[in-house]
């Protein structure tokens, strides 16, 4: 009998693999983001399956939202194109499709076959915030602590790198032509 | 109740995307793109690993690897404005020296 969990495992799922691979096919970056932001709201919708509430929050403000917000604005700022072929990425063509497929049905036949992996359940583990904020304050605490550091060093490297550089001479900078 | 083994498969299935991608794209930012990509399948299998053991560690974790992901995402986004500005290109193959 198939439950309702399938059900809405196999919509999610075929949202995330159809947008996974529209990402590959995709030339135009600005498509390939739009193809990826839908790749993470259905990975929100398989966590909330799971029962990981915050980890689905998390997924769409984070990274449906915050990160995937900045590479458009990258891609506009950058005005980038639809990208050009070269006799490299044939070749690379050539071995990545057949290599991507042999990877994923390799694992798909090790994962099925030899796991000896159960069931779960609909909201197996819940992942309240409140609990994971218990988790994060008491046991998580330093890797907690450290991540903020790495945010920090982060944002100072993004602003020193996307800077503009300092002139030798004080020669106005070169205008990036669009 | 689905088997735990399906989620494995989709989180497979979303890292062999991420790395043809990562293979067969040219412009810089869609090979970031793609890095994301292979992150988010890694976080599935994180959160189906922690609904399997029954620990919430795993889930945290997955809290870890997006701050991770967004720290790279903001020096990665600034490493290719910078990349942009020198060569005024963003196809890798027209970058493949360290020196102008």
């Amino acid at each position: 009998m198939v439950s309702i969990h399938l059900i809405l495992f196999l919509a999610f799922g075929a949202v995330a693999a159809a947008g996974a691979i529209n990402l590959l096919v995709q030339r135009h970056p600005i498509n390939a983001a739009l193809s990826l932001i839908a790749v993470m709201a259905a990975l929100a919708g398989e966590y909330m399956l799971l029962g990981a509430e915050f980890v689905a929050a998390v997924q769409v403000i984070v990274y449906a939202g915050a990160i995937m917000v900045l590479f458009v604005f990258v891609i506009m700022l950058l005005n980038a194109g639809v990208e050009e072929q070269t006799k490299g990425s044939r070749v690379a063509i050539l071995f990545g499709i057949p290599g991507m497929l042999l990877g994923s049905l390799l694992i798909a036949w090790v994962v099925l076959k030899h796991s000896g992996t159960g069931d779960v359940a609909v909201g197996a583990l819940p992942g309240a915030p409140n609990v994971i904020g218990q988790l994060l304050f008491h046991e998580f605490l330093l890797p907690f602590e450290v991540t903020s550091i790495l945010i920090l060093i982060a944002i100072m490297g993004a602003v020193v790198l996307a800077s503009k550089p300092p002139v030798p001479g004080g020669t106005p900078a070169k205008k990036v032509q669009d | 109740m689905v088997p735990i083994s399906y989620y494995l498969v989709l989180s497979g299935l979303l890292f062999a995307c991420g790395v043809c991608g990562f293979l067969i794209k040219r412009n810089i930012i869609t090979i970031f793109m793609s890095i994301e990509l292979m992150l988010n399948g890694v976080n599935l299998s994180f959160v189906a690993f922690a609904a399997h053991w029954h620990q919430l560690a795993g889930q945290v974790f997955v809290f870890f690897v997006m701050v991770v992901a967004a720290a790279e995402a903001a020096v990665g986004l600034a490493i290719i404005i910078a990349v942009y500005r020198t060569r005024e290109t963003l196809n890798v193959d027209q970058v493949n020296l360290l020196k102008l």
